[in-house]
């Protein structure tokens, strides 16, 4: 067990490094120097030779890189160029938006898609189970932007129970908080849970025809007792996975889903970083995307190791 | 079973899944809207028509017009005409890299190349694609070539994984092992005895592919990052929409159903596919 988790945390380690240096290199051929951008194009050179040091932009790159790293790991991301603040504290106040929202998304997709794939898998071939199957095929195929558009559409212009975007703050308190979030996860989560609840059914019915559903039967369990006390439980395995993937996709997606609803998150501080050139800002709020989208894939291998034994013994 | 009867067992078994016969169906609706596109659409989309802006569906305007007054028909009809472009190239570089890489890794199980495929691999699926998408597009700005390039990379790994899979499998039969004793080499079996054998997954994981770099180049461009008007594109189409959507929804309503119909289509088409390729899967379902 400790030499599996060893070398699932030495990959988790090179994948960051990997990583880290990815995006330090990709942003470091972006066209445009952050210095004579944050000038104006009438500065005068020697001011914008002044910024750059002042920047430390005018350092050999594996300098830059090494400060970077030995910063972020001391939670010190550096300098926001345009908003002249710590794009640690740009990227607290906007986390506190982002990752709320996709754990409710996260949370909506599992509790729509678990309950509709066992329907679908416990009723296979039925008119509930075509309905469910046609309903996830129409879900999967839907951008998530289009639906959150119908979804300010109805709910918010025709029916006016939601607002059509922004976000009141948590210091208005919990409940309008959610409120604001509600319409960005529900338009998050639809496509994820459709996919899950694609999986979940699979899954379930290639456990169901395992040696021990038909022993649990043979002992007299009903179908929907086997199904519930012995194929669920097994046929969760490859059902995580997907949870902790969407994870990932829920994190990505919402930069999106964010612009539709002109919420302050992480991924309307990506784009405006894009747009105004600041660089540090872009680089930092990846990195950080990226470390937790790798970490919650370690801990979903953890998770595994502690489930299922056999992993633990072949390694993977 | 002869090569022709097995044809026409195949030929028949399409036929009666609907599932497939809708792939097909909507998918065409797709190809020949693009397709006709380049000859002929109801009106020309770049026309700017101010006066007549925002209105709703008729006989004129059958999807109505937008906020410049042109024409949304003609205009979703050469949008079909980017996505396929994007998403056709940007598949075909996910293959032409992906599947050579694979198959090497695969003729080479266990070696440091194999290892280091697999590892670059796995970081270009650690990053979220979207992400990684944003972060290219940003590098070299907004543009259809920059969206196809930015799609295609994510492409490469699926289709090295997969053909590498694949091919691990069939590297220990015995037609190939046949091969290696009648001296070929490994490149020589992989691209005259494996990849053949591989082609039908390639195809069905292919359409797959297709429909989500759809989704893809759809989603950058609505964000501004994928191609630049005036060239039409649906998810430029949809970014317009938003503003005006209380106005005019059916500016946001037909690029989203195209979107729709387009996925929905190849995504029926890729599992009729798989179904149809595989048997097994073929008896099981209803």
């Amino acid at each position: 067990m400790t030499a599996y988790l060893l070398g699932r945390f030495v990959s988790l380690a090179l994948s960051l490094v990997a990583a880290s240096l990815v995006i330090f290199l990709v942003l470091e051929i972006v066209p445009g120097d952050p210095a004579s951008f944050m000038m104006g194009i009438n500065a005068d050179p020697q001011a914008i030779a002044a910024l750059r040091s002042q920047l430390g932009l005018d350092e050999p790159i594996h300098l830059r890189y090494l400060g970077w790293v030995a910063g972020l790991l001391h939670g010190d991301f550096g300098m926001s160029y345009t908003y002249r603040v710590p794009v640690a504290d740009l990227i607290a106040e906007r986390v506190v938006i982002s990752l709320p929202l996709t754990l409710y998304a996260l949370a909506l997709s599992t509790i729509i898609a678990f309950p509709a794939g066992i329907i679908a898998a416990a009723r296979r071939n039925s008119a509930t189970d075509v309905a469910v199957m046609g309903a996830t095929q129409i879900g999967v195929a839907i951008p998530n932007f289009w639906f959150a558009m119908l979804l300010v559409l109805v709910f918010s212009i025709n029916l006016r129970i939601f607002s059509a975007g922004g976000f009141p703050g948590w210091e208005a308190g919990f409940l309008p908080a959610m409120k604001a979030l509600t319409l960005p996860a529900v338009a998050l989560a639809l496509p994820q849970a459709s996919i899950l609840a694609r999986v979940m059914r699979s899954s379930l019915l290639d456990t169901l025809h395992e040696d021990f559903m038909r022993s649990a039967r043979a002992k007299g369990l009903t179908r929907s007792q086997a199904l519930w006390r012995h194929a669920l439980r097994n046929a969760l395995i490859p059902v995580l996975t997907i949870v902790g993937l969407q994870f990932s996709f829920l994190l990505a997606g919402g930069i999106i889903i964010e612009n539709v609803f002109y919420l302050p998150g992480l991924g309307r501080l990506v784009f405006q970083g894009i747009t105004q050139r600041d660089l540090i800002v872009v680089r930092s709020v990846v990195i950080v995307l990226v470390f937790a989208v790798i970490a919650v894939t370690f801990l979903v291998d953890v998770a595994y190791a502690i489930a299922d034994p056999r992993l633990r013994r072949h390694g993977r | 079973m002869s090569a022709h009867a097995r044809r026409t067992g195949i030929v028949s078994a399409a036929v009666h899944h609907p599932a497939f016969m809708a792939g097909i169906v909507l998918s065409s609706i797709f190809v020949v809207a693009a397709l006709l596109s380049f000859v002929w659409t109801p009106q020309d989309p770049l026309r700017l028509d101010i006066p007549g802006k925002l209105r709703t569906p008729s006989l004129a305007h059958w999807f109505g017009t937008d906020h410049f007054g042109r024409d949304m028909f003609s205009m979703i009809m050469v949008g079909a005409r980017v996505s396929m472009a994007v998403a056709f190239v940007a598949v075909g570089i996910g293959m032409l890299a992906g599947v050579p890489l694979g198959l090497y890794a695969a003729s080479r199980r266990g070696s440091l190349v194999d290892e280091f495929i697999m590892r670059g691999n796995d970081l270009i699926f650690a990053f979220p694609s979207l992400l990684l998408a944003i972060m290219i597009t940003a590098v070299f700005g907004p543009g259809a070539v920059n969206a196809i390039i930015a799609i295609g990379i994510f492409n490469i790994p699926v289709f090295a994984r997969l053909s590498r899979g694949a091919a691990l499998s069939l590297w220990t039969r015995d037609y190939v092992l046949a091969a290696r004793v009648a001296g070929k080499g490994r490149l020589r079996i992989s691209a005259e005895h494996i990849l053949p054998n591989i082609v039908n997954l390639l195809i069905v994981q292919g359409t797959i592919q297709f429909s989500l770099a759809i989704l893809a180049e759809a989603a950058l461009a609505y964000v501004g990052l994928g191609a630049q008007p005036p060239l039409p594109s649906w998810g430029r189409m949809l970014a317009d929409a938003q503003t005006l959507i209380s106005l005019a929804p059916h500016m946001a309503l037909f690029p989203g159903l195209a979107i729709v119909v387009t996925v929905l289509g190849l995504n029926l088409l890729g599992d009729g596919l798989r179904d149809l390729h595989d048997p097994r899967s073929r008896r099981t379902r209803p």
